[in-house]
């Protein structure tokens, strides 16, 4: 077994697993965060995207011990209590999705996108979800959602400065 | 999964003795960088490591160096970081374009140029567990089967194709590779790296089992040097290359000084093409002789039942290339 101590949406958790849990088995069975899908389980169709340290990866592909000491954020981190997130609101708008099985993976894909660059054109967006199948809903209006959430980014008065 | 046991190295030479301890204890061991390919493989039960040797905990090799001789990648450079690193994109493009042009965006947070290099055959005789050369048994499937992605250079008696995309961009960049074993290290010309089936079918680089890619050093461009990858697709994304080149040129006053032209996706290597090379050298680059390097690079092609239409494919790459990089500014 290894002992894995992982912050996960800002708060740490630990478990203990045999070795050749995945990061998404850990999250999924053992820390109840089911949003993250097993889908292909080999890194095909980004259903498991979460992002580790601002990056998105196939938690499908990472051992649980990989991401030992590092920052997850899932989809289960991106909304409050209150508020969805942005491009969820978006995506609930353009009605971006129709089962929703690939949903959290596009999310993850499209947050660690727009962290990186706030005004993407519409193939960096192409681009950002070359690595998340989506078989039902299509893709236009996903991408339709994150350039009306970057724009509308864009458009907010930059923060002042300390 | 096969359950394994994880082993965490300090450095190179304690990766090398873990794998060699294992070994010797009768385990099978696989290195993982990234991990990601050999956890899918485990996965679909191609391998089956008692081991893994984790070498994400070695300190160091993920970094890129600049010095005036060139650059040293470590092994565990990022695919996204080589993509997006300056000096890379400003002096390489081969190699940045090449690494931004590997599968996914998730794939290249994580998967590393060690591990890109490294990567076993996509053909789908050999992931889907047929007992094919690659597997350890004595047929290759895809000779007389579905050969559609096959090599047409190079090949028999497997014939794979390396399915690396940086692996020809860094043998036209003349790069050399740092490999560390339990004899020591030893520096390799990525030219001499790749070892065709004919010579041992099982495996697809000079690599021992317990030796490491350590880090990979591109020597500095000369001057009017530029250099591009181009990779065509059977779809818009995620896949690997049907075909793809890797061209560098050295021009001087418009007349090309040096040229090397390694092709993707067509052979067991990384294929350099020096027929069509000698087409350019003390010549100005024309759409004319690029349509001449184009025919020259396809002169040896030996397709086979169902990959034809590489060799056209191949041809006009070629062509295309080194009319746009010509062109360059």
């Amino acid at each position: 077994m290894v002992t894995v101590t992982v912050n996960v949406n800002g708060e740490p958790r630990t478990a203990s697993v045999p070795p050749e849990t995945t990061l998404l088995r850990l999250l999924r069975e053992q820390f109840n965060l089911t949003g993250a899908k097993l889908g292909c389980d080999v890194g095909d169709c980004g259903a498991c995207t979460v992002m580790v340290d601002g990056k998105s990866v196939n938690s499908c592909l990472m051992l649980a011990g990989q991401a030992d000491g590092r920052d997850v954020l899932t989809i289960e981190g991106l909304a409050t209590l209150e508020r969805l997130h942005p491009l969820q609101e978006a995506f609930e708008q353009l009605g971006s999705l129709q089962c929703g099985f690939c949903g959290p993976g596009i999310l993850m894909s499209a947050k660690a996108l727009l962290d990186e660059n706030p005004d993407p054109s519409e193939q960096d967006i192409r681009d950002a979800l070359a690595g998340n199948l989506c078989r039902c809903t299509g893709y236009i209006k996903m991408i339709e959602a994150i350039q009306g959430v970057a724009r509308a980014d864009g458009a907010r008065p930059a923060p002042k400065s300390a | 999964m096969k359950s394994f046991t994880n082993a965490n190295p300090r450095d190179v030479a304690h990766a090398v003795a873990l794998s060699a301890q294992a070994h010797g204890a009768n385990r099978s061991v696989s290195f993982a960088g990234g991990g990601s390919d050999l956890l899918a493989l485990v996965k679909d039960r191609i391998v089956a490591p008692d081991v893994i040797v984790n070498l994400k905990t070695v300190k160091g090799l993920d970094q890129v160096a600049a010095a005036p001789g060139g650059l040293t990648v470590g092994a565990l450079v990022t695919l996204d970081a080589l993509d997006r690193h300056p000096v890379v994109r400003r002096d390489h493009a081969a190699l940045a374009e090449a690494a931004g042009s590997v599968a996914t965006p998730q794939i290249r947070n994580v998967g590393t140029i060690g591990g890109n290099i490294c990567q076993r055959p996509w053909c789908w005789y050999y992931r889907n567990g047929f007992p094919c050369l690659k597997n350890g048994g004595n047929t290759c499937f895809s000779a007389n089967g579905e050969n559609q992605f096959h090599a047409i250079f190079g090949g028999g008696p497997s014939y794979i194709v390396h399915p690396s995309d940086t692996a020809p961009a860094l043998v036209a960049l003349d790069a050399t590779f740092r490999v560390v074993g339990p004899a020591g290290e030893r520096m390799v010309p990525a030219a001499e790296f790749f070892i065709l089936p004919r010579d041992d079918a099982k495996r697809e680089n000079v690599l021992a089992p317990d030796e490491i890619l350590a880090s990979v050093h591109v020597p500095a461009a000369r001057r009017g040097t530029r250099s591009t990858y181009h990779k065509i697709l059977d779809r818009e994304a995620w896949t690997h290359a049907v075909v793809s080149a890797a061209i560098v040129l050295e021009l001087e006053g418009g007349v090309c000084r040096l040229a090397r032209i390694v092709l993707g996706g067509v052979a067991p290597v990384p294929w350099r093409v020096p027929e069509a090379e000698r087409v350019l050298v003390g010549q100005r680059i024309t759409p004319e002789l690029a349509a001449q390097a184009g025919e020259a690079a396809v002169s040896g092609a030996r397709p086979l039942a169902k990959n034809g239409y590489k060799v056209p494919l191949t041809r006009n790459l070629v062509r295309r290339t080194l009319v746009e990089l010509a062109a360059r500014a």
